[in-house]
């Protein structure tokens, strides 16, 4: 069983893909860790060997920030928008799109599911 | 498109030298200004400027987190003044 940076890696699959089970790491950053330490990257997670697993957990903790690290990162900006109250951070407070998308339709991601106007009506009397 | 590193920042030449001014007199007022785009420099720190938002001036105290950003970015253009349906729990937005 081979566990990097916190997470288990299934099994069943090629390292390549295996690897970016990990928050922080996708497809271009798992071949780039993968040729640093030299593994082979079609090789199954169950066919690794331990010494394998220990050369890629050390590429990864020498130079990446994954797993909490990294989403620590992420609220943190986060947060630094919201307290300048700057264009951005109000986006975020308000929970819609932040980077410039139409808001009259679509945005469901951003606002969450739809409340269909039939809800609301039957909602406001009751208040 | 990023604007390219070679020019540097966009910081408003004019708006950067009245800063300067205050600076070297000590001085602190508040500097109204149109340049939206004009990156904020560190210079700026601790001043209040002003910044039109197509109406009226608004007021903002610039920190040392704010510089990079853009003035424009403090001065919100647009008012949202809630939906008809929610006026109980909506509520109005701050400026």
């Amino acid at each position: 069983m081979a566990r990097i940076a916190g997470v288990d890696l299934p099994k069943n699959k090629k390292i390549e893909i295996a690897l970016t089970y990990i928050f922080g790491i996708g497809v271009t950053s798992s071949a780039k860790i993968l040729t640093e330490s030299g593994v082979d990257p079609l090789i199954r997670v169950k066919d690794l060997k331990d010494d394998d697993v220990e050369k890629i957990r050390k590429v990864i903790e020498k130079d990446y920030k994954v797993e909490g690290a990294l989403k620590a990162e992420v609220s943190e900006n986060i947060k630094r928008l919201k307290e300048i109250q700057c264009y951005r951070g109000i986006r975020h407070i308000k929970g819609l799109p932040v980077r410039g998308q139409r808001t009259r339709t679509n945005a469901r991601t951003r606002k969450g599911p739809s409340k269909g106007s039939v809800a609301l009506k039957k909602k406001a009397p009751k208040k | 498109m990023s604007r390219s590193f070679k020019k540097g920042p966009y910081i408003d030449e004019r708006l950067l030298k009245r800063v300067n001014e205050l600076n070297e007199k000590k001085e602190k007022k508040v500097l109204k200004t149109y340049k939206r785009a004009s990156m904020i420099s560190p210079e700026f720190v601790g001043h209040t400027i002003a910044i039109h938002n197509g109406k009226k001036f608004i007021p903002v105290f610039i920190t040392e987190n704010m510089v990079g950003h853009r003035l424009g970015e403090f001065s919100p253009t647009r008012t949202f003044r809630a939906h008809s349906g929610d006026r109980k729990e909506g509520k109005v937005t701050a400026s």
